[in-house]
């Protein structure tokens, strides 16, 4: 009883006291829970910040890579493309090597020889020279006949100089051959007989001479410098080959060889070039290029000939609407290739290039009877 | 000439042979006289008797037919339709060689007009007696047999190999070593109207040896000889590549070069020729032409030389010589002959043969050329159409050579250049562009045209910079 009665006395003063004690704590809340909100916000910002870092690193990380993949598979492309445009450079570099061989080749063997030209000029001017003197000599002596015998002295003495040393060539060749037959010390040569006064002639060349070795290396042909084999040789690059035909008397080998006619056929075949090797591939143009020098050169007037019907047509020319207008009809070469010459690749002209077919190319010339008719 | 011709028939023979004279003499005298002697019926009565009389007469009776004979190819015919032919072969066969000369000289006078006489000559069979009269001793009658043949054989081909056939081409070569002047001029004459057809014929008398005989007489005293000899020459070579080898192997360039050298005037024609068709069969043999000295002894004819016909045949073999390769066209620029073609091109009075050669000659010559130097004169004075080619042969060299282009500076010809107005477009402005871009822009800039001008414009208009 006591403690309600405390308790009612106190419960006047409770809601009091309440109201009291709440009100008092009124301005603290709000700051309080400012304070608590600014923690708050601060902290859930660091939170998000470091998540935001964390996601930052990991993106850097698969952008890094990604970027390292798409690098490295350009950096592939690149030296790939280096790579092949090295080898073809090299590839062009051997073809020209091997086309320049070949083509040296070609003009020295089948077109024309210089050297052989240079000589025959040397022949000519040296001839030359022989007559102007042999003219000489007749204008003083005045006597003809006497000159052309002179000039015909002049050639026999030639020719039996010429043979002579054939003859010295070849008595040279026979002492060498037959070196061994020379007299030594103790036994005396067949050529050197102890009976005969004084030894045979032989055996001084025997001993000039100098032994033949094995290896006896080829000598070369040189071409014969009398004028007559140049007598064929007209047109412009032809020089004279030397066939070599197999001996007549031939036996026939044992065994089951082909007939060596045929072999040697095959084997000395002239060259005979595709048609594609043959000529050049801007043939077309340079032969246009030709026929048009060689008009300028057989013309005698290089003014374009008129027809004489429009001789008297004194009216300008007017062009059909379908050229005049603008929208004209399209050239093809405008179609081909843009009208900036800036744009152009390089700055030549487009070629007529017509590349020769091989159809016909290998007609009749196999070694094969395949196709034939019989 | 009703008078004389009851002479003919006169008992005595002396007035018979005086009276053919007489005869003959009138009728070589003129036209109208020989045509008088044929309408008065004289030949039918000369003829008869040409068969039956003493030499003395045949000679003058032949007389009388050779002075008719020779005026016109109708006073021939005249001749032949009576029947003398044969009487004169049979006078060919006889013993004295002063009938025979007669005899052959009528039968030469005869065939020379037109190729139907020389067949009727031919028929009656002359040909093989003529070469029997080529071998007798007497050098007159030598002489009259070779000049009989050569006019039998010019006409042609077959005329010619009928004289080869009978044997006659061996013959005439032995005879070119005589020593008469007047003999080699026929003997060679002969020779080449044998040659001159066809290559079989060119082939036989070559093939008789002349080579290198006739060389030697190339160097002859008598101008005539020369004459021939270089024209024998050159119709053998003019045929075929080998026949022009074979004449200059024997040395036969240098023997030409040499005789023109010594020569004047119309002689000189047949050895420029010989020249030209020589090079003009292939470049090997130009080149053997250009090392024989070829090309400054024609430039010297075409320069000194006033007849336009044989300027125009030097014109043309130099053309020949200097078409086939830049050597060869150097060959010929270096001696200056260019300016002289161009200045007979150009000049007004030059024959339009003449023209049109030198004209061809200068083409053929500058599409090869890449001698610079001689090219230049033409940037001057050349008219536009060889301009164009001239422009374009620099076009093409300049790009290469380094000195050559500054020695086409430093001679002003890159100043003339930029004078030539040309269309753009057309092939001259390329060339000219190509040109262009063989020298740095200041250069081309400096030597355009009207340069100062553009200068003092922007010195006119420099503002000075005020400190």
């Amino acid at each position: 009883m006591a403690t309600l009665a405390r308790l009612q006395a106190r419960s006047l003063t409770v809601g009091n006291e309440y109201y009291f004690r709440n009100s008092v704590v009124d301005p603290f809340r709000n700051k309080e829970n400012d304070a608590a909100v600014k923690i708050q916000s601060w902290f859930r910002g660091c939170q998000v910040r470091a998540y935001i870092r964390h996601l930052h690193r990991i993106v850097t990380i698969i952008q890094k890579w990604w970027r390292g993949f798409l690098g490295r598979k350009q950096y592939q492309l690149t030296v790939q493309v280096a790579y092949y445009t090295m080898m073809m450079n090299l590839y062009n570099a051997m073809a020209v090597r091997i086309q320049r061989r070949w083509r040296g080749y070609r003009v020295r063997k089948y077109l024309f020889n210089y050297y052989y030209l240079k000589e025959y000029l040397r022949v000519v001017s040296e001839t030359n020279d022989a007559i102007r003197c042999r003219r000489k000599k007749i204008a003083s002596h005045g006597n003809q006949r006497k000159a052309l015998e002179e000039f015909a002295e002049m050639k026999e003495r030639e020719e039996k100089k010429a043979n002579l040393e054939r003859e010295e060539k070849k008595r040279d060749y026979q002492a060498r051959k037959m070196h061994y037959l020379l007299s030594t010390k103790q036994i005396p040569g067949i050529y050197n007989s102890p009976f005969r006064k004084e030894p045979d002639p032989w055996e001084l060349q025997l001993q000039k001479a100098k032994p033949l070795t094995h290896q006896r290396p080829k000598v070369k042909q040189k071409y014969s410098t009398s004028l007559t084999d140049w007598l064929a040789c007209t047109s412009a690059r032809s020089f004279p080959r030397s066939e070599i035909l197999p001996p007549i008397n031939r036996k026939k080998c044992q065994g089951p060889f082909r007939d060596i006619t045929e072999v040697l056929e095959q084997r000395y075949k002239p060259l005979e070039p595709t048609l594609r090797v043959a000529e050049p591939i801007d043939e077309l143009k340079l032969a246009r290029e030709d026929l048009r020098r060689k008009e300028w050169l057989r013309n005698v007037n290089d003014n374009m000939f008129l027809p004489f019907s429009s001789y008297h047509k004194n009216e300008k020319y007017i062009p059909s609407m379908h050229l005049s207008s603008k929208y004209s009809p399209i050239s093809h070469k405008e179609q081909f290739r843009s009208e900036d010459p800036k744009k152009w690749i390089c700055d030549k002209d487009f070629q007529t290039v017509l590349p020769s077919f091989e159809l016909f190319s290998k007609y009749g010339k196999l070694y094969s009877k395949a196709g034939q008719i019989v | 000439m009703s008078l004389l011709r009851p002479l003919l028939l006169d008992v005595v023979p002396t007035i018979q042979q005086t009276a053919a004279l007489a005869l003959g003499r009138l009728a070589n005298y003129n036209d109208d006289l020989a045509e008088a002697v044929v309408k008065g019926d004289i030949l039918p009565q000369l003829v008869y008797s040409l068969a039956e009389q003493n030499r003395f007469y045949k000679k003058a009776a032949a007389f009388v037919l050779r002075a008719v004979g020779k005026h016109s190819p109708q006073l021939a015919q005249a001749i032949v339709d009576c029947g003398a032919l044969d009487t004169l072969v049979i006078c060919l066969e006889d013993f004295d060689p002063g009938v025979k000369e007669a005899a052959a000289w009528a039968l030469g006078y005869i065939a020379r007009h037109n190729a139907e006489l020389s067949q009727a000559v031919v028929d009656a069979g002359a040909v093989p007696l003529l070469v029997l009269c080529i071998q007798e001793p007497e050098i007159a009658l030598k002489r009259i047999a070779a000049s009989a043949l050569s006019d039998i054989a010019k006409h042609s081909p077959e005329l010619a190999q009928t004289v080869v056939d009978a044997g006659a081409v061996a013959h005439l070569a032995q005879m070119i070593l005589n020593p008469d002047a007047k003999l080699k001029h026929q003997v060679l004459s002969a020779l080449s109207q044998v040659a001159k057809h066809s290559v079989d014929l060119a082939e036989m008398v070559v093939e008789a040896e002349i080579f290198p005989v006739v060389l030697t007489c190339l160097k002859d005293k008598d101008e005539y000889v020369k004459k021939n000899a270089c024209t024998l020459i050159r119709e053998i070579a003019k045929h075929t590549p080998e026949l022009s080898q074979l004449v200059v192997n024997a040395g036969g360039a240098a023997a030409v070069i040499d005789c023109i050298g010594s020569c004047k005037g119309n002689t000189r024609l047949p050895g420029i020729m010989m020249l030209g068709y020589v090079a003009a069969h292939s470049e090997n043999l130009a080149m053997a032409v250009i090392i024989s000295k070829g090309v400054p002894q024609l430039s010297v004819c075409l320069s000194e030389e006033p007849e336009d016909h044989i300027k125009a045949a030097a014109a043309w073999a130099l053309g020949q010589i200097g078409r086939h390769t830049p050597e060869h066209a150097r060959a010929v620029a270096v001696t200056n002959t260019l300016p002289v073609l161009l200045s007979l091109y150009m000049s007004t009075e030059s024959s339009e043969d003449l023209q049109v050669k030198s004209k061809k000659a200068i083409k053929n010559i500058l599409q090869k050329c890449t001698y610079l130097p001689a090219l230049e004169p033409f940037l001057y004075d050349a008219p536009p159409n060889i301009l164009k080619h001239v422009v374009g042969q620099f076009s093409k060299v300049l790009p290469h050579d380094s000195k050559a282009r500054r020695l086409f500076v430093t001679s002003g010809g890159l100043k003339k250049v930029q004078e030539i107005k040309a269309e753009p477009g057309s092939l001259l402005q390329d060339y000219i562009n190509s040109i262009n871009n063989c020298y740095p822009e200041e250069i081309v800039r400096y030597y355009s045209p009207g340069y100062s001008d553009t200068l003092l414009q922007r010195v006119d208009s420099y503002q000075p910079l005020i400190n």
